[in-house]
């Protein structure tokens, strides 16, 4: 077959609105989640599974946004309360209280680790170029965790670097 | 499609490793000569050299095809056994691993040993009038060795039919298999060769013209060809007149350098032989860059009797689970008594499958000792001392990566024993000890634990130059008073050495510390004993697997803490006239006569707790490097066999915890680290002494103005 046939027949990006069919994309799939009002998204690749909420266990001696581990089918997962690190709203454990759990591969090392975040909300097809770097106005989300900011209908969604959420910072509370 | 035989380089791999070791203990028992030992090395060297041509590893062949023509000689009573030979045959086996090794990493070995032991080989084989035709020319080929004389050129038309490499064959192979009758020249001829667009990558368009230069019938030919006959048209025509190459045959198609099985002369590594002698450019020291190449095998072997019994465990589950899923089925009150006898089956099958699946992990130790032969073997060649090595307790089972991170701290602490351990002869004579000295290996069970000892019969430590070189290293101070474990520990402190002088062997300061921390790193403690003239005793107590642990659940608030079994020195309910307050804040417990300071685990860890008065709680006296304290937990729960997870993996290492696991609810527990929670108690101790110091001037001030006022 012809490649100009072939050309003719892909639908041009952005032509045709698919709504609902996620499968034909271009760009990047990002998982969006609220923490407070606030709307945040991570690549959706790197989601392992969403858990609902349930009480770990503590680590001796570590930062308070540090909940503790949990057993995930046999792996020891640590559990990070994303609203205390950025310190975003309230701590509070309710229903919608979800727990993403997030694989990423760095040079180093593969690390799992499970966030805990208000509400899981929407998957997020952004294209590369709609992805805006983020100002750089104080905010309670260090730099370096922001990969920019897209813009969906009347909101901002606020895309987070998920290798920087992967590193574990060294604690030493004495 | 034919048979990627790469797949089989592991296991040969591990094949040669394994005859090479074999070879080497032989060897050292051939010293006391026996008919059978020299037939097991001959037969180790033979399937090494076997396997390598399979694979086309020519410089292992090579080697070990003079290894084994000198084998030969010796085994057939055409050579005396000396023990010049032996060392030689030693050597060589260290060239053999070299070679071996290099394949297995990849990398470029250091050929100018193999060259040197090479020569060695040739040179010996060459005396003793029996006569081997110039061995390196050999090559490959044992056939054109035995009968170089009548050398014969055969010309081969091979014509394969296009679908020949669907029927599993593969022309590489057969080119391969006739390069071992002799020198082969390959011409591809690409005329059939269709457009590329029509090639079917399953199909061979090629034919070849070769050209070998052997002693081979035209039998031996057609009998490489034998499996593809009807498929290939096959020309043969002898020419004896041995004309080196015929220029028509070297011109290939330039094309097809990437289609055609690229052939070429079996690369001969080794620097061809001269007559002359060897340059003496490179003697020694060339064999210490490979050792770095890891010992770690990615297999075990596992007896059939162990993995039948896994088979029949999981058969028995399988009944089990039938068992029970019927009697869930439709199940009524009245079936409880079933479902109970059902589930303590259940976990009667569960625990011994654990154990199964646990002992095919284990290993003698006879891995871990048997390069200890040689080692010693070469120690005392070059020390001079004479020494006899005894094992004991080889079969006793070790986990496989204790056992592989035990091996380098114990070639440590052995040659300490040779080098510094046994005295020389004189000195052995003179104090009426026999000339050779004794070291010897031992291992046992003890408890959960395996004990290694090696023990040697020699001069014992000497407390005194240890302590005044502690004293000179600034590690103790001239009025501290020491007891002989601890004067014993003190060796195991970074840049420490007692050698008079640095020896090839020891005696360099590195090392004892490094073995220590080894030891520890696997859960493991060391001990010394000795005694001056006798000998000196190291214990290595080490636990037997480090995936399974026995644990002591502790609750602590509303957490559940891991104690490991092996630590508790005992468990006891205070009271309240044994608990002593002393200096200020610290708590101590008599436990008879030892005062035993208390450590608060809710306090060290951060915690809520349910008691947080000594006399309600609980106190568990743990034992870690020879300092017991009792940790204060709020109850004893059960004890179980737990699984060691790491926290390393998603988290961190975590100050007073070695790991987690996974209780029967599902939910996580830590594992709590005894000797790291003695260091945290020790810190924090320490910190709030400091603090209380810089509150001091202050204190005294309020109190001198309460006197003065």
């Amino acid at each position: 077959m012809d490649i100009q046939m072939l050309a003719e027949e892909v639908p041009v990006e952005g032509e045709y609105s698919l709504e609902g069919i996620d499968f034909i994309t271009s760009g990047e799939q990002y998982l969006t989640f609220l923490l407070a009002e606030e709307q945040y998204a991570v690549d959706i690749l790197c989601v392992e599974e969403i858990r609902s909420w349930e009480n770990p266990t503590r680590i001796p001696n570590s930062p308070q946004y540090i909940k503790g581990v949990i057993n995930m089918r046999g792996i020891i997962v640590p559990i990070v309360d994303l609203r205390m690190k950025f310190n975003i709203g309230e701590a509070v454990y309710c229903e919608t209280t979800v727990v993403i759990v997030l694989t990423v591969e760095t040079e180093e090392k593969t690390r799992t680790i499970g966030f805990v975040v208000d509400a899981v909300s929407d998957v997020l097809n952004v294209e590369t170029n709609e992805i805006k770097p983020a100002p750089v106005f104080g905010g309670c989300v260090p730099q370096n965790y922001l990969d920019g900011l897209v813009n969906v209908g009347e909101n901002v969604v606020t895309i987070l670097n998920v290798k920087a959420l992967q590193v574990v910072e060294k604690h030493q509370v004495s | 499609m034919s048979v990627d035989l790469s797949q089989f380089i592991p296991s040969f791999l591990e094949e040669s490793f394994e005859g090479l070791e074999l070879m080497e203990s032989s060897l050292l028992d051939l010293e006391q000569g026996d008919d059978e030992t020299i037939n097991s090395i001959f037969r180790a060297a033979h399937s090494i050299k076997g396997g390598a041509g399979t694979f086309g590893f020519n410089n292992v062949t090579e080697f070990t095809h003079l290894v084994e023509t000198l084998l030969d000689e010796m085994r057939d009573g055409r050579r005396n056994i000396k023990q010049d030979d032996i060392e030689l045959l030693l050597d060589s086996v260290d060239c053999m691993r070299l070679l071996i090794e290099s394949i297995r990493d990849e990398t470029e070995c250091d050929t100018s040993k193999i060259f040197e032991t090479s020569v060695l080989l040739e040179k010996t084989l060459a005396t003793d009038g029996i006569k081997v035709s110039d061995p390196l020319t050999i090559n490959d080929s044992e056939i054109v060795e035995s009968k170089t004389d009548d050398l014969s050129t055969w010309q081969i038309k091979f014509i394969p039919e296009h679908h020949l490499v669907q029927t599993g064959n593969d022309p590489l192979l057969l080119f391969n298999a006739l390069a071992d009758l002799g020198e082969v020249t390959l011409v591809a001829c690409a005329k059939e060769l269709p457009a590329l667009n029509d090639i079917d990558a399953e199909e061979i368009y090629l034919t070849w013209n070769l050209t070998l230069e052997s002693s081979a019938s035209e039998d031996d030919i057609k009998e490489v060809f034998e499996w593809v006959e009807d498929e290939c048209e096959l020309i043969i025509t002898k020419e004896d007149i041995i004309s080196s190459d015929l220029p028509s045959l070297e011109i290939s198609s330039p094309v097809l350098s990437t289609e055609t099985p690229s052939f070429e002369e079996p690369d001969v590594i080794l620097p061809a032989p001269t007559n002359e002698k060897p340059v003496e450019t490179s003697t020694t020291n060339s064999d210490k860059p490979s050792s770095k190449a890891k010992n770690d095998l990615g297999s075990i072997r596992v007896g059939v009797d162990k993995v039948d019994s896994l088979i029949n465990l999981v058969g028995e589950l399988v009944i089990t689970q039938s068992m029970l899923s019927e009697l869930g089925n439709d199940f009524d009150l009245s079936k409880v008594e079933r479902l109970n006898s059902g589930l303590e089956q259940l976990l009667q099958n569960t625990k011994e499958l654990q154990e199964s699946v646990m002992r095919i992990r284990m290993l003698p130790i006879s891995f871990a000792f048997n390069r200890f032969p040689r080692l010693v073997h070469d120690l005392s060649k070059k020390t001079g001392k004479e020494v006899e090595l005894i094992l004991k307790g080889e079969q006793t089972e070790l986990d496989k990566t204790v056992m592989e991170q035990i091996g380098d701290p114990l070639v440590h602490l052995v040659r300490n024993a040779v080098d510094h351990g046994i005295e020389s002869a004189e000195i052995r004579l003179a104090n009426g000890k026999p000339q050779k000295g004794t070291i010897m290996l031992n291992a046992y069970h003890q408890g959960g634990s395996i004990v290694i000892e090696i023990k040697d019969d020699g001069g014992g430590i000497d407390r005194e130059a240890v302590f005044n070189k502690a004293l000179e290293k600034g590690i103790v101070d001239e009025n501290t008073v020491l007891t002989d474990a601890q004067t014993f520990d003190l060796l195991f402190e970074p840049g420490f050495s007692t050698a008079k002088e640095v020896s090839d062997i020891s005696g360099r300061g590195v090392g004892m510390d490094v073995v220590k921390k080894n030891i520890q790193s696997l859960g493991g403690r060391i001990q010394v004993e000795s005694e001056r003239g006798k000998g000196s005793t190291f214990r290595v107590n080490l636990p037997l697997t480090l995936a399974i642990l026995d644990g002591q659940l502790v609750q602590v608030g509303t957490e559940t803490y891991i104690i490991p079994l092996i630590t508790i020195v005992e468990s006891l309910q205070p009271q309240k006239e044994l608990i002593n307050r002393v200096s200020g804040d610290m708590v101590l417990y008599r436990l008879r006569e030892d005062n035993v300071p208390v450590i608060p685990v809710y306090q060290l860890f951060n915690i809520p707790c349910e008691f947080e008065n000594i006399e309600n709680s609980l106190l568990v006296v743990v034992e870690a490097d020879g300092q017991k304290v009792g940790l204060m937990v709020d109850d004893l729960l059960a004890q179980q066999q737990v699984v060691i997870k790491s926290l390393n993996d998603n988290y961190q290492q975590v100050e007073g915890v070695s790991g987690a696991t996974i209780l029967g609810d599902g939910s996580v527990a830590m594992i709590l680290d005894v000797p790291g929670i003695i260091s945290m108690a020790l810190a924090q101790a320490q910190l709030n002494q400091k603090n209380r110091s810089t509150f001091q001037p202050k204190i005294t001030q309020s109190i001198s103005e309460g006197v003065s006022s």
